[in-house]
């Protein structure tokens, strides 16, 4: 008697453990997803909503819809080519010398992500505020630059993107990368350099490979980051950028969704992004050998 | 040999010269905003930043006076709600997380691969795409402009279960053993035995889940819809006007904004480190 309840407590018990992510999925994602769908075909007004086929979709691809993808598309690849081998030259760096003074220097490198989105934002545009008194424009003026309008400009929006992603991440990925050189063994360096490798060598034929699963975590997350950027661009010009050059997929969803109110296109565009990020995941692995299976 | 053992000290001292120079531009915008918020906005506001604002010769703590009496203490409100939100998401995501985690690290039960591919399919799947659909939902379930709202889609979060999970997978299964054979249930295995064990694993998550959810900005912008419901994010937020009248309150909060979350960093760098470094190793 005693050993059966015993034994449907057992069979039970692991589905009562997961239930919690199995309901937060099923409401929270699932739902939700099935709903973005369901509305991508509809035209909705407060109120009431019907249902048109593809039409959201045929109207998708206006002149911001492009520039929003491509400013998304520019971003993601910006900041992956500068925050991959710079950080993992830092991680590297920091991973040999003196140990105190590499932890110190380490956290001083991550301290500025735990400054959020909005305060960065705020003093990044008090930095390059558009004045000639201001910091950057200031030293601009040392080597005999005018004064740029670097906020409202329009043409360095891009550049004021990225350094703030540089910026809040730099620190983070050197973490993610020195826990990759860290499971390196250090046996590895010594039998290379017992057969006479020199240091770019053993950088080319053991660090960089051995640090394929970070780079590759690291740049998975970075798409994904990448493609889902938007607050930084709010924060910059609050969803009305010059010319639209601060305008990001996530942006648009927002523009048209909640200050418009268009739900059908928004959820249409929310679709499409979901598409991009799968797609270009999906190569990136690839190309990375991801799917490779070990010979 | 003799010249390389020579050179090394030199090298490495023109790398940590390197490297600390590189660190001293970094944390420029963190000193340039301390030193702003002890300034008059007014002129931020007109100038921007400038040099003269980093000579550090201006120590006037009147904004910070004001972040207490400015329009009724709405700073202090914003402040309050940050705290109780990251308090209580932290906590609730931790308990149900951790649960959750062990179940999928520690029994084999039919399904367990497929949900651990969802959980790490959901961990990728950005919010972003899911704001508008979340919103209706929020809607229907009337928790627009509540606590409820910014908390619910974010009591179970794909990532801490994952991590949970990998370090539930480590613990010896001696410890499940002992405790059935001491007559515990499944339960009281996970509350007595395990979560003691655990202990670094919620450390790591606690501080990783409550940076997150101090600075999350979209979805309070969405969800909190008066002032006095803000989160400290969306209240500097709505301080960002084009007319400027509020950079006094601005800068000197978004300093006192910061300064929680680096006193943390300080005493728990250990903790942020290992919660980090999980998520870099599994590739």
């Amino acid at each position: 008697m005693k050993n059966r309840s015993f034994h449907s407590s057992m069979k039970r018990a692991p589905y009562v453990f997961v239930a919690p992510f199995v309901v937060s999925f099923l409401v929270f994602y699932f739902y939700p997803i099935v709903n973005t769908v369901w509305m991508s075909f509809q035209e909705i007004v407060p109120g009431e909503s019907r249902f048109i086929g593809g039409e959201n979709y045929a109207k998708l691809f206006s002149e911001e819809f492009v520039k929003a993808v491509s400013n998304s598309f520019a971003y993601t690849a910006l900041t992956i080519l500068i925050l991959i081998p710079v950080p993992i030259v830092l991680a590297i760096l920091l991973n040999n010398g003196l140990k105190r003074l590499n932890t110190v220097y380490r956290a001083l490198f991550f301290l500025p992500s735990l400054v959020s989105v909005v305060v960065a934002g705020t003093i990044f545009r008090l930095m390059f505020a558009g004045s000639s008194k201001a910091v950057i424009n200031t030293v601009g003026h040392w080597f005999g630059l005018g004064p740029v309008d670097w906020v409202m400009g329009g043409s360095t929006a891009m550049f004021l993107l990225v350094l703030v992603a540089v910026w809040r991440w730099v620190g983070v990925n050197i973490v993610y990368f020195l826990s990759g050189l860290q499971n390196i063994p250090e046996e590895l360096y010594e039998a290379a350099q017992i057969d006479g490798a020199g240091s770019l060598q053993k950088f080319l034929k053991i660090t960089l490979p051995l640090l394929k699963p970070t780079i590759i975590f690291v740049t998975t997350i970075s798409v994904f980051g990448g493609f889902a950027m938007f607050e930084e661009s709010y924060i910059f010009w609050q969803g009305n950028s010059p010319n639209n050059s601060g305008l990001t997929i996530v942006g648009l969803i927002y523009q048209k969704g909640f200050q418009l109110g268009d739900f059908g296109i928004s959820s249409a565009i929310g679709l499409v992004l979901m598409l991009i990020v799968f797609v270009v995941s999906m190569v990136q692995l690839n190309l990375f050998g991801f799917f490779k299976k070990e010979e | 040999m003799i010249v390389q053992s020579r050179l090394d000290p030199l090298l490495r001292l023109l790398k940590y010269v390197f490297l600390g120079a590189l660190i001293v531009v970094l944390l420029f915008p963190i000193y340039a905003l301390v030193l702003a918020s002890f300034r008059p906005g007014r002129d931020l506001m007109r100038y921007g930043i400038s040099f003269a604002n980093l000579v550090p010769n201006v120590w006037d703590g009147k904004n910070f006076f004001n972040l207490l009496v400015d329009r009724g203490g709405r700073y202090l409100i914003w402040f309050g709600n940050s705290v109780f939100l990251s308090a209580l998401q932290t906590t609730v995501s931790l308990a149900l997380s951790s649960f959750v985690g062990y179940g999928l690290g520690v029994y084999h039960f039919r399904g367990r691969n497929g949900l651990l591919m969802l959980v790490l399919f959901v961990m990728m799947v950005p919010l972003q795409i899911l704001i508008l659909p979340l919103y209706t939902l929020m809607i229907g379930l009337g928790t627009m402009n509540t606590y409820w709202g910014v908390l619910l889609p974010f009591v179970v979060s794909p990532f801490a279960i994952f991590f949970f999970r990998q370090y539930a997978v480590s613990i010896p299964k001696d410890y499940l053993d002992a405790g059935r054979i001491d007559g515990l249930g499944e339960y009281s295995i996970f509350f007595r035995i395990i979560t003691p064990l655990m202990a670094p694993a919620f450390g790591a998550m606690a501080i990783l889940t409550a940076q997150q959810s101090w600075n999350s900005f979209l979805w309070p912008l969405i969800v909190m819809r008066t002032p006095e419901m803000y989160t400290l994010p969306i209240g500097l937020n709505s301080l960002l006007t084009p007319y400027g009248n509020n950079y006094d309150t601005l800068i000197a909060g978004s300093c006192l904004a910061t300064i929680p979350l680096i006193v943390l960093f300080v005493i728990f760098q250990r903790y942020f480190i290992s919660g980090l470094s999980t998520g870099g190793i599994k590739g």
